[in-house]
């Protein structure tokens, strides 16, 4: 009973289409994923590459007239992508809540900060709006606003970027959600207030026993916080396992582009290699492996065939590559042999 | 807050203290010839006009004269306040003049706000919600229409349909509301639709566009995050955040009416502060279109800064900066 009950999210073969007048962008195609209760599933990949879309199908953020959706996202069972908007609508904001990139844009201007959460509070709930307004500076000092009874009166423009992204982190748990979804919660926040910002998801998804899905470009947050970790390119899963099998065995080339491609302490900064070329269009991407024109390993199938997500050996996890397993060992000790002799 | 209206008040003074300057310029110094001559009449003794200048304080320094333009405005003249001078014509107050003439104005732009600002908004926001639809579509044809179409020609289209045609309203003139409510009704509602729809099309397009554009905003994807209904997404977080330009362009739009609305009145004949400047203008009669223009430019003033402080009620942020 546990492992079923601890299962949130279920999404199979999520595809996500925008017909637009330049043609219909590829969003997403064909990604699938789960959630788990105590879960942080660390989403990663660069600008365009479908983390953020996916995340908002989940919310029902997106204009089911617009879009052309396909797959399921099953939520503890229920199909969320065919239910009706208004029973959507119970679910959102309720059992699965979202906090944004920017802090700065995503907190309504001319309201104060505790009214927006208490708003929050009774859109889901009948209780008086001294209740709500309650509720709103109770969670308020929970997620570290000191003075909370006092601020919870500011305007947004009255507090720092941590602060907002703290409130909405407080608005986002009004209801004691079970999937709490943080779109690059710490892109636009200075690089302290980042740490503290994670650390708090951190504390509230232990203490609520929730699932996190981390949305970001940033692997250090990943690898900081993240269970399991999925990268997305152009739309697609490239490779998806737990986080400390991910970053210290990855197996696909674009998984080694993006570790090449991050600072940090231990290698010098020289040894910084960024990938070279740039992110494909979503309206003509390109044939076969998405990211075959800038992967410095591709052979024969790669512009032709799509490589299917399978883990390539029984211990080993999903990848999306045509390379031969021996081959991405003999590559990923190269690259550790590397990185040790830089280190 | 109180500190910030208190400095947009002191700002409306000094505003309308230029404008008084100015006024006075353009009106009493500008204009060549001796108005004394005006009032002299027919082949004057050079005693008579030394006499009618000494009576028009003409023969003071300018600072003189204008020091008691200035304070008569404030301070009222024998006519009571506004001090507004009297005409060249008939030596009659012009305060009484204008203020005669102003009921008929107000009242216009009155009844064409309340519908351009209703209907253009509430246009603009089923236009917003109902984006490329029919419905849309057709908004912004008719917004197009209101846009295009000259005043003159509808008030006259107005006129010969609703009046001569369908004889369903009273034709051109003015009825006091205080002696016939129908009448006043019946004479006023063709010139409020013919001024509204001008208005009522730059509103829809208005609301429209700046709808559209904060349902793009993140904080409007946070409200939808938070499980908040359709309804109230748009209502209260969306045209609440559109509503800061319209508030801006209301005030300017009725304060500029006070002087603006001459075509409006002229078709139907209303006879108001539009169609006595202009009278006036023409018999050169600079004392009446100085307080018309006077009048006009104070309502400019008052508006802009009744305009401030909702904006300050609207928009927090301003309150602070």
């Amino acid at each position: 009973m546990s492992s079923n009950d601890d299962l949130l999210l279920d999404v199979r073969g999520l595809t996500i289409r925008f017909p637009t007048s330049d043609g219909i962008v590829q969003a997403v195609t064909d990604v699938s994923y789960t959630l788990s209760r105590g879960e942080t599933l660390g989403v990663v990949g660069e600008s365009g590459s479908g983390k953020s879309v996916s995340n908002l199908a989940t919310m029902g953020l997106l204009n089911r007239k617009r879009t052309l959706i396909s797959g399921e996202i099953l939520f503890r069972g229920r199909d969320l992508l065919t239910l009706p908007q208004d029973e959507l609508r119970k679910v959102r904001g309720k059992e699965i809540a979202m906090v944004f990139q920017d802090p700065f844009a995503s907190l309504h201007p001319m309201y104060r900060v505790g009214d927006q959460i208490a708003e929050a509070a009774l859109a889901h709930a009948n209780i008086s709006k001294e209740a709500a307004l309650a509720r709103a500076v109770e969670l308020l000092d929970h997620v570290g606003i000191p003075n909370a009874r006092n601020r919870a009166r500011d305007y947004p423009h009255q507090f720092s970027g941590g602060m907002r992204q703290r409130a909405m982190i407080a608005m986002a748990l009004v209801h004691n959600p079970s999937v709490l979804i943080c779109d690059e919660p710490t892109t636009a926040l200075d690089v302290t207030v980042q740490a503290q910002i994670l650390e708090l998801i951190e504390e509230v998804k232990r203490e609520y026993n929730i699932g996190v899905i981390l949305v970001t470009h940033d692997l250090g947050v990943v690898a900081e916080t993240a269970n399991s970790v999925m990268v997305m390119y152009a739309g697609r899963i490239m490779e998806y396992g737990p986080a400390e099998q991910v970053f210290g065995r990855p197996q696909h080339p674009y998984a080694w582009g993006l570790l090449d491609s991050m600072p940090s302490i231990e290698q010098r900064l020289e040894r910084l290699v960024p990938i070279e070329g740039a992110p494909p269009s979503l309206i003509a991407p390109p044939s076969g492996c998405p990211f075959h024109p800038r992967c410095p390993y591709r052979f024969e199938p790669c512009p032709t065939e799509v490589p299917p997500l399978v883990a390539p050996v029984p211990d080993a996890h999903p990848d999306a590559c045509h390379l031969p397993w021996e081959r991405k060992v003999e590559l990923g000790t190269q690259r550790s042999l590397l990185a040790r002799d830089a280190a | 807050m109180i500190f910030y209206i208190a400095r947009r008040l002191v700002w409306t003074i000094v505003v309308v203290f230029c404008v008084i300057g100015i006024t006075y310029i353009v009106f009493y110094k500008l204009p060549a010839g001796n108005p004394a001559l005006r009032f002299a009449g027919h082949s004057p003794t050079q005693q008579e006009i030394t006499e009618i200048e000494h009576r028009l304080g003409l023969d003071k320094p300018w600072y003189v004269q204008f020091g008691k333009f200035a304070y008569h405005f404030f301070a009222g003249d024998q006519y009571g306040w506004p001090g507004l001078g009297y005409t060249f014509a008939s030596g009659a107050s012009v305060k009484s003049l204008v203020f005669s003439r102003a009921p008929r104005t107000l009242l216009l732009i009155a009844g064409a706000a309340i519908l351009w600002l209703l209907s253009g908004v509430a246009i603009g926001v089923i236009s917003a919600v109902r984006r490329r639809s029919l419905t849309d579509r057709f908004a912004m044809g008719f917004a197009l229409f209101g846009i295009s179409t000259p005043v003159f020609w509808l008030g006259l289209m107005m006129l010969y349909i609703f009046w001569s045609r369908l004889g369903w309203t009273a034709g051109t003139g003015y009825v006091s509301p205080a002696s016939s409510v129908g009448g006043f009704f019946s004479h006023m509602i063709l010139p409020w639709i013919t001024l509204a729809l001008l208005y009522a099309a730059f509103y829809a397009r208005m609301t429209r566009n700046n709808l559209l554009e904060t349902l793009g905003e993140d904080y409007i994807r946070t409200a939808r995050a938070k499980g908040l209904s359709e309804r109230r997404v748009i209502f209260k977080h969306g045209l609440r955040a559109s509503l800061t330009p319209i508030v801006t362009m209301f005030g300017m739009d009725i304060a500029l009416l006070v002087g603006g609305a001459v075509i409006t009145e002229s078709v139907f004949n209303l006879q108001g502060l539009g169609y006595l400047a202009i009278n006036s203008a023409t018999n050169q009669d600079l004392p009446i279109v100085a307080g018309v223009v006077l009048l006009a430019a104070v309502a400019v003033a008052l508006a802009n800064l009744v305009v401030d402080i909702l904006y300050a009620f609207i928009d927090p942020r301003v309150r602070y900066a």
